[in-house]
């Protein structure tokens, strides 16, 4: 009954195709979990709406053609390309720099307990460490984490070790830049043994307008009992379509807290996959995404419940769309026929602020396991009128008061952030996007 | 039916269910009667009989018998895809309803039957849908003219009988302006060992000011405790609110079938129109149900509500499928949602899968879902009343099952409540 | 009417024991007060006789009038008059609290192959045990115990208990919770019930509620057994002097 399809490939695919065999010649480490990877995402191609995990972000067409792979930039284009303050500088205890996807330095001191290598030279020399990369199962057959893998450049693998208490986070910047677009692909690996504690902080930036093609992946690896924080900030050129992944695979009784704040660039997708491995885990999983223009951004999460006690795991998403903006929000729960206990609360909540603006919700649940507590909520909706109003009866202009509302609402996905000074520098960013909006209003209101 | 040869099986619904050989049923088999049947004193004893133990309501039985009860329901019964007999024709021709079997109104009224067959459901919808328009055979007209509030139920019992039958019937209801009718649809087959296909397509049209209720309780077979028989029932349902301010309330409670298949839809055309789907799915043994509804609001200010109850028992996978979605011109609309779902035993599941789409800021959705078990600490204080395991079990299924029970007409919503119970038997260890 | 005889419980699934050796008879007629401080196993015990499936019967018996109801299910216990008011009752949405009496009361009838009651004579049960409990008729109407104060989950318990008729009732803190009137209230529906027939066994934390249902047996429970037996007279001195003696000689 079925029908043979014929695949016919796009000039991005075509691209693609073509180029990899050369480029996996000059990339570090071994071929086989490149071409292997590589295969994944020839048999499916660049993923469109027919794709149920991609119905609403169409990458096939978001990609009409394949920037080519970044080389490594020399020592005048890192300086140019770092001149721009990052709005994270200076939280790290260690900072690592990457430019268009390759390691250019490393400031501040590795607290006791972590070692840093650079992913090129782990590839080059076969750290042990990579064997555990590209292991958690829920992630595999994905088509953005398979381009990662096959086309990756560099990036980190850090290593937490048993008991360690880090001090100060690690902090990862990754800049874009050059004079025409580029793809860039940067992978870290990181592996908290047991009982560790550790904050990791990326920060993604780019410069100008140009369409640039990035693909960051994250992996982390949690031991029993391991407090894990994730801090990533999406600042892409204007014109970027970003991609980024983060897994996570769960001990027993750890903790994992991952926030993500993501402002710009035309086609953003933030993908979480995070497994309960072990019993009675923990994970607080945000996202805070703020659009204008014509933006379009997806958060895309799967949590997997598969041990008894199935644990607790809380997911917060805050949208913010203006103009002719799109958000997108996808999560599923899934609960393994053992992973009794299990209590999975998910809410996705979209504030629209302009008649152009659209979102699209689809939160899921899977359940196998009876002992269980699961609930998700999803509300879309414009800004509360009467709360408005009340503000504005006190005084307070419309925009300022809509800012409020905005700040507050957007505010509580990021308040889950225990370090201080990075809360307030992300939330120091929402109330910046705020005033630019809020100038934009008035400009428009004086013409 | 050439396009549908050409089309693929569906694959997306979280059920499993091998091939259909499709040459291999009889796409239309009327039922075994001496001459067309003329009376229902002509059906075989042994299809009533038949109907008594699947829990036809007793009411009904009384109508088939010829007894006048005091709320009367107007039956049109369609066995093996025939409708055999309509009962109150001509008191309702009296206010100018005409309900009737497709193929009567296609010989009384073809206009209007042409004008509004295949204009909410066409022809290419879907796989199962093509498969109807190409092969079926017969089923209930409905029209309620301007102004005229129906003046009693009508109600259409659905069975298949012959033994790998496909029943693709077709139904369609129109409600002209400022009209209401309510419609009950019933549907049970017997035991068979082989599956048996179930594809209608039904039709509603409500225009200006008007409501259609549409509520089905449905209770094919559902195969042995290991998956063996069972009807698959596929089934497309759609309504279209074309008229301001009209109305579509779909209810169902599903507890039979080997795999459920369906998503009673709405369209919100009419500016101020209001679509509403209460369901409650019941699945056990080797059940799998993946139904839900799409609210589409392409009109100004039209609300939709939905409330849907899932119960999973056995080794049975229920699943929740949804749309909703607002245009750009359907400013103000409005969508509530809630979806729970209840797991009996360890080995069944629970899904829900709802896509929520927004592409207008003026309108506001919410959706909430919960999945939980039935708590022990309930059963027990029941338990200690004197209640027993079972019907513990069934008094709180009942009271989670009640938003949508009170929506049903009250000897609908008796007989469905003991339907619930009686699907869930065997269910508490 | 309840005899209680060397019985060791412990939660299921786990090793934790909470009810050692505790022996305690409960004579027809008689109201017997159990005392006792926090996580002395005074719920425990109530869940035991009630036979809630959390728990582990390592040891001993429980007879209602000789028969030993450890096997039994919750239910066949209650058919054979037993009663529980609990602590926290349950709520269940969606079921209206008239619905749940009629069908408990049906149950047990049933079970005691008694006819069902008339749906007349069923209302007028009510509404006689809810006049006197000073229950209004729209909290009859509303799902059972959903949304209802504290103090009108426990009047709803003694209205279950008074329609019940069981001859055996265990009430498990049932103050907790409870205003002075609504206690006084509690208070007269048990009292009512006093007479040569009926038993009870009272668990609370404080005095207070002795006040007003006079004990003719109190013990004293602590560390999962009883360790002291007396007369009303034994509920004052706990009041004036704590439980802090028995903890320590437990």
């Amino acid at each position: 009954m079925n029908v043979k399809v014929t695949t016919i490939r796009t000039a991005a695919e075509a691209a693609l195709i073509e180029r990899f065999p050369a480029l996996k010649a000059g990339l570090p480490g071994p071929a086989a979990p490149r071409e292997q990877a590589f295969a994944t995402f020839m048999a499916s191609g660049l993923p469109n709406r027919r794709v149920e995990a991609w119905k609403y972000t169409d990458l096939r067409a978001a990609m009409r053609e394949a920037a080519p792979l970044a080389p490594k930039p020399d020592a005048a284009q890192t300086t140019v390309a770092l001149k721009g303050n990052s709005p994270l500088a200076g939280q790290g205890a260690v900072t690592l720099s990457f430019v268009n996807g390759y390691h250019v330095g490393t400031e501040g001191t590795v607290p006791s307990g972590v070692t840093i290598v650079p992913l090129a030279e782990a590839l080059g020399s076969g750290h042990p460490l990579l064997a555990r990369m590209g292991t958690l199962a829920l992630a595999q057959g994905d088509t953005a984490l398979a381009l990662n893998t096959a086309f990756m450049t560099d990036g980190a693998v850090i290593h937490v070790a048993a008991g360690a208490e880090v001090d100060g986070p690690i902090a990862l910047t990754f800049v874009t830049a050059g004079p025409s677009a580029i793809a860039t692909a940067a992978r870290v690996l990181m592996v908290v043994e047991a009982g560790a504690k550790v904050l990791l902080v990326e920060s993604h930036e780019g410069q100008g307008k140009l369409a640039h093609q990035t693909n960051t992946a994250v992996e982390i690896i949690a031991g029993d009992g391991a407090d894990v924080q994730h801090v990533r900030l999406g600042l892409n050129s204007e014109g970027a379509v970003a991609l980024s992944t983060l897994t996570a695979d769960l001990g027993a009784a750890t903790s994992l807290t991952s926030v993500n704040v993501a402002l710009t660039g035309a086609m953003v997708r933030h993908q979480v996959y995070a497994r309960f491995s072990g019993g009675d885990a923990r994970a607080q999983i945000n996202g805070a995404t703020l659009l204008q223009g014509q933006q379009h951004a997806d958060s895309t999460l799967v949590v997997e419940h598969a041990a008894e006690p199935g644990g607790e795991s809380r997911e917060l998403f805050r949208t913010i769309i203006d103009d002719e903006a799109s958000g997108v929000f996808q999560g599923k729960i899934i609960v393994q026929p053992h992973a009794q206990k299990t209590d999975g609360r998910m809410a996705s909540n979209a504030v629209l602020l302009s008649q152009g603006a659209a979102m699209y919700n689809k939160p899921e649940l899977e359940i196998f396991a009876d002992d269980v507590a699961c609930a998700h909520g999803a509300t879309c909706g414009a800004l509360d009128d009467e709360l408005l109003f009340y503000l504005m009866s006190r005084g307070i202009s419309k925009a300022e008061a809509e800012a409020l509302m905005i700040e507050s609402f957007v505010g509580a996905a990021i308040d889950d952030i225990a370090h201080e000074a990075i809360r307030d520098v992300l939330h120091g960013l929402v109330q910046e996007w705020l005033k630019v909006r809020a100038a934009r209003i008035n400009a428009g209101a004086g013409v | 039916m050439s396009r549908w040869r050409s089309l693929p099986e569906p694959t997306w619904a979280r059920v499993s269910y091998p091939q259909i050989d499709f040459q291999d049923i009889y796409y239309y088999a009327a039922p075994k009667m001496n001459g067309a049947p003329k009376s229902l004193d002509e059906v075989d004893p042994a299809i009533l009989d038949a109907y008594k133990k699947l829990g036809i309501p007793l009411r009904e039985q009384e109508i088939l018998a010829g007894v006048e009860p005091q709320n009367r329901v107007a039956v049109d019964a369609v066995f093996d895809s025939v409708s055999v007999v309509t009962t109150f024709r001509a008191e309702l021709a009296k206010a100018g309803v005409i309900f009737c079997s497709i193929s009567d109104a296609l010989q009384e009224h073809p206009e209007l039957v042409r004008k509004y067959i295949g204009s909410v459901v066409p022809v290419t919808d879907n796989y199962y849908a093509t498969l109807n328009s190409a092969v079926f055979t017969d089923g209930s007209f409905v029209y309620i003219p301007k102004g005229v509030r129906c003046p009693m139920e009508l109600s259409t019992y659905f069975r298949i009988n012959e033994k790998n039958t496909g029943q693709f019937e077709r139904t369609l209801i129109i409600a002209e302006e400022g009209s209401y009718v309510s419609y009950l649809e019933g549907c049970t087959a017997p035991q068979r060992d082989e599956n048996q296909l179930h594809a209608a397509v039904v039709e509603l049209v409500t225009m200006d000011d008007a409501e259609i209720k549409y509520s089905t309780v449905q209770n094919w077979y559902p195969g042995d405790a290991n998956g063996r028989g069972g009807i698959y029932n596929f089934v497309t349902k759609r309504g279209d609110c074309r008229g301001k301010n009209s109305k579509i309330s779909w209810t169902q409670v599903e507890t039979g079938s080997a795999i459920t298949w369906k998503y009673p839809s709405v369209i919100l055309r009419g500016e101020g129109s209001r679509g509403e789907f209460y369901s409650i799915a019941v699945s056990n043994g080797m059940q799998q149900v993946d139904s839900g509804t799409k609210m589409i609001h392409l009109g100004k200010n039209t609300t939709s509500r939905i409330i849907s109850k899932g119960i999973s028992a056995g080794r049975s996978q229920n699943t929740y499928r949804g749309l909703v979605s607002a245009h750009r011109k359907a400013t103000n609309a409005r969508n509530f949602t809630n979806c729970d779902s209840l797991l009996i035993g360890n080995q069944c599941g629970a899904h829900t899968v709802p896509y929520i789409e927004s592409k207008t800021s003026t309108a506001t959705f919410e959706h909430e879902a919960t999945t939980s078990k039935i708590s022990e600490d309930q059963l027990f204080y029941c338990m200690q009343r004197g209640l027993t395991a079972e019907e513990s079990t069934a008094l709180i299924v009942n009271g989670f099952v009640k938003d949508v029970l009170q929506q049903l007409p009250m000897e609908f919503a008796v007989e469905a409540q003991k339907l619930i119970s009686i699907s869930l038997e065997g269910s508490v260890g | 009417m309840l005899e209680i005889n060397n019985l060791h419980v412990k939660i299921a699934g786990e090793d934790k024991v909470i009810l050692r050796s505790l022996t305690l008879k409960v004579a027809k007629g008689e109201v017997a007060a159990i005392m006792g401080p926090n996580g002395s196993g005074k719920s425990t015990l109530s869940y035991v006789i009630a036979g809630k499936p959390d728990y582990e019967v390592m040891d001993g018996e429980v007879l209602l009038d000789g028969v030993n109801i450890l096997e039994m299910a919750p239910d066949e216990r209650a058919a054979a008059g037993l009663f529980l008011a609990f602590q926290y009752p349950m709520e269940i949405p969606g079921v209206a609290t008239m619905t749940f009496l009629k069908a408990a009361m049906n149950a047990q009838r049933k079970q005691r192959g008694q006819a069902e009651l008339t749906t007349p004579e069923f209302i007028k049960r009510v509404n006689a045990a809810a006049d006197l409990l000073g229950i209004p008729k729209d909290m009859l109407r509303r799902p059972l115990n959903v949304g209802f104060s504290g103090g009108e989950k426990k009047r709803m318990e003694i209205l279950q208990m008074t329609l019940l008729e069981p001859k055996m009732s265990v009430m498990d803190e049932t103050d907790s919770g409870l205003d002075i009137d609504a206690l006084k209230i509690v208070a007269e529906g048990v009292n009512a019930r006093r007479d040569p027939e009926h038993a009870f066994l009272v668990i609370t934390h404080y005095q207070r509620l002795l006040d007003y249902i006079k004990p003719d047996t109190v013990h004293v429970m602590s560390r999962g057994r009883i360790v002291k037996t007396g007369g009303p007279e034994l509920a004052l001195e706990l009041e004036a002097n704590g439980y802090r003696d028995y903890q320590s000689a437990a």
